[in-house]
């Protein structure tokens, strides 16, 4: 009975509901944007790396290697995009 | 008569009106000679559902030839009306419409597919495999390409061109200052065929790294299968930011968002970096794939094997990686701070690098071999300078404090054309030769190819380089006349008989085609005219649908060719039968609901686009519960075809 109950899944789906409440008190909650902006992001990026460990069982295959080597490409990229982004259009602004 | 008024275009010319009745008529001939030849229903079964990568590929020759026709009249259109001084040939809205469309119309609806269609057509032939990973994914990649570029090209007789510039810099593009729809259908037209590219990318992300025939390890590959593989992967990471840019100017556009305007806390210089930051990658997927088919056929006829493999390989990784460092320099003049274009500077400058390994491994494989001037060799032989001179001129445009000079002015244009015609075009033209029996089983003549290159070369150089000149004395891009007193005139007429003699090379290629259909013999010497070294010519001309009717085995980079000269065996084992994909009509379809959903947004005319969304919604889940488990080709039937076409070791 017990191979037969995801238990990995309830779990991850209990705690992706936790991490959305978490998300939503930054609405009901009065604080500093600061605050507020590094919750939504510690959140956020949290609930992408359950989804994609719990859910689209990026562990579970052989070619996990190449799952995650794609992954931290792409987060590199977009790392990259985004602060290159913040770099000329805020911090290197000068007019 | 108040909902139709939107579909009349805002300013007319004889022209227009002209290309609308000549749109007409052709349709209504293709429609005629459909009829008349019976030909519907091989236009169905054989084409229009076909999930065959080498039909897909000739599906995208014959669109970017379309294309490169539309966009080459626009191009000629535009020299002539700067030949002279304060020309009246165009008026200025004219102009505007004509140089957004043909930036647009070449980058992605002729450069894309011609690459694609070497893409499709090769790289499965190249390793050793049956098809595509994904058979159906990829027709859908062709027919959302094809719906999105008709979309595009509707514009200029139903509602009006773009008028933005190909790369539709906001706020000009936004509502206040592009009130017709033109931008519109930009924004969707190049979504609906992004989109298409996207998949494409997956597509052949994963058939490279999971279909290789047995033997060939990544290092084995062909060199075009390797800039397949990183363009897939440059793909993979900057479409999506055009997808995004794109969704974002639209609902700017129907639905009033501020994300690019100049009030309400919108940031109208993010669309061009957002733009930029796909597009920089971009280019590097155009150019990628032509060094790729360049590291076949200089081997080819040199007789020598690739020099410098490695490096070419290692040159190609870090120009994918590094493409997406540089996109601000696209924007000098923008307004930041001398660092960051410092930073962007050095980024840029560094690519030459790579570049420049690779052009001396040409170098170095041409040495010393015994070159075979043929019509893919004079393409490649006439890349190497020429390409060289529009990427120091790069490095020259990448100096931050130098390029407030250039910026905007024709010098930039001479630029990006001396490298997309001499790299890009020159590439897809030499290989389209090169390929050409391969994908249809006759030679194309070689006289009145080398008569096309020498135009098309003669008239690039004269209609280029005297942009670099009124470029440096100050003439502008994207302004449609200019004063006697100037003194741009001479220079700007010399570029006009340039674009002429481009447009003969144009004719004559189309010529040699023609003639060549009707003349050349059907019968292509032991499948392998040109003594080629890698996989793809170890099958019959034109290709079976299976490919390989046995899958090679590799223990070479060069397998064909040490195959034929050292004795390797490539086709070990017996028949067996052949696991092959259906076709289906699910691509064309719901690419046809696209457009349909496309154009209804384009004019927001709502019930429809939300017809469309469900259609096309519909298609998916039809997909989803389809049960397709594709068919078998029997040993018999396998045994009959290579006995027509002379067995698999025929080349022996």
């Amino acid at each position: 009975m017990k191979e037969l109950f995801p238990a990995k899944q309830v779990w991850g789906f209990v705690f992706s509901l936790i991490l959305t409440v978490v998300a939503l008190l930054v609405y009901f909650f009065n604080m500093s944007k600061a605050t507020g902006m590094t919750i939504f992001i510690l959140t956020a990026f949290i609930q992408a790396a359950v989804q994609l460990v719990v859910f689209m069982h990026a562990r579970e295959t052989d070619d996990s290697k190449s799952i995650f080597m794609t992954l931290y490409g792409a987060i590199f990229l977009a790392l990259i995009t985004v602060f290159g982004t913040i770099l000329c259009m805020i911090w290197g602004w000068s007019y | 008569m108040g909902f139709f008024s939107r579909f009349l275009i805002p300013n007319p010319s004889p022209v227009i009106y002209s290309s609308m009745v000549a749109i007409g008529v052709t349709v209504l001939l293709i429609i005629f000679g459909l009829t008349h030849f019976k030909k519907w229903f091989y236009l169905w079964s054989g084409w229009l559902t076909t999930v065959d990568h080498k039909r897909i590929g000739i599906m995208y020759l014959i669109s970017a030839l379309l294309m490169l026709f539309r966009g080459g009249v626009d191009a000629v259109m535009m020299r002539a009306q700067l030949a002279v001084p304060d020309n009246k040939l165009l008026d200025s809205q004219h102009y505007n419409e004509i140089f957004s469309t043909h930036g647009v119309v070449m980058i992605l609806f002729m450069a894309m597919p011609y690459i694609m269609a070497l893409m499709n057509f090769v790289v499965p032939l190249q390793i050793g495999a049956r098809d595509v990973a994904f058979p159906r994914l990829n027709a859908i990649s062709f027919w959302l390409f094809f719906m999105g570029a008709m979309l595009f090209n509707i514009s200029f007789v139903i509602g009006g061109s773009p008028d933005a510039g190909w790369s539709s810099y906001f706020p000009l593009a936004g509502n206040e200052f592009s009130p017709h729809v033109g931008t519109n259908y930009y924004m969707i037209g190049i979504q609906i065929a992004g989109i298409g590219t996207l998949m494409t990318g997956i597509n052949f992300l994963t058939t490279i790294l999971k279909m290789r025939a047995p033997g060939m390890t990544l290092m084995k590959m062909p060199m075009f299968t390797w800039s397949a593989l990183v363009t897939s992967i440059i793909i993979i990471f900057a479409f999506p930011v055009l997808t995004v840019a794109l969704i974002m100017g639209t609902m700017d556009r129907l639905f009033a968002t501020k994300f690019f305007t100049m009030t309400d806390g919108g940031m109208d210089m993010l669309w061009a970096n957002l733009f930029w930051v796909w597009g920089h990658p971009e280019v590097y997927i155009l150019i990628l794939p032509a060094f790729g088919l360049f590291s076949e056929i200089i081997p080819t006829f040199s007789r020598r094997n690739l020099y410098g493999y490695r490096s070419m390989v290692a040159s190609m990784v870090f120009i994918s990686i590094y493409s997406f460092f540089v996109w601000t320099h696209h924007f000098f003049t923008m307004g930041q701070a001398a660092y960051v274009n410092s930073i962007f500077s050095i980024t840029t400058m560094v690519i030459a690098i790579p570049t420049g390994i690779k052009i001396f491994n040409w170098l170095f494989t041409m040495w010393k071999g015994r070159i075979r001037f043929t019509v893919p060799m004079l393409y490649s032989i006439g890349f190497i300078p020429l390409f060289t001179i529009g990427g120091v001129t790069g490095v020259m445009l990448a100096m931050s404090a130098a390029d407030y000079q250039y910026h905007n002015t024709m010098f930039l244009v001479a630029h990006f054309h001396n490298v997309i015609i001499p790299g890009v075009v020159f590439a897809v033209l030499g290989a389209g030769t090169y390929y050409w029996p391969k994908m249809f089983g006759f030679m194309l003549n070689e006289r009145i190819g080398k008569w096309a290159f020498w135009f098309l070369t003669i008239g690039f150089c004269l209609a280029f380089f005297p942009m670099y000149i009124t470029g440096l004395d100050g003439q502008a891009r994207r302004i449609y006349t200019y004063s006697e007193s100037s003194g741009f005139g001479p220079l700007n007429m010399i570029s006009f008989i340039g674009a002429a003699l481009m447009a003969i090379s144009f004719v004559l290629i189309v010529y040699t085609i023609y003639y060549s259909i009707r003349h050349a013999p059907r019968d292509v010497v032991g499948d392998d005219p040109w003594d080629a070294r890698s996989l793809e010519w170890a099958t019959h001309n034109p290709v079976p649908e299976y490919n390989f009717a046995i899958i090679p085995q590799v223990n070479s980079r060069e397998t064909f060719w040490d195959a034929k000269y050292k004795g390797h065996e490539l086709f070990k084992g017996d028949y067996e039968k052949i696991h092959m994909p259906n076709n289906s009509g699910g691509p064309f379809i719901m690419s046809c609901i696209f457009f349909v959903f496309g154009f209804a947004l384009v004019f927001s005319i709502w019930f429809l686009a939300i017809i469309g969304l469900i259609g096309i919604f519909v298609c998916m889940a039809h997909r989803s519960f389809e049960i397709d488990h594709g068919h078998y080709i029997s040993v018999e039937e396998i045994k009959a075809t290579e006995a027509k076409f002379g067995g698999v070791n025929k080349w022996k």
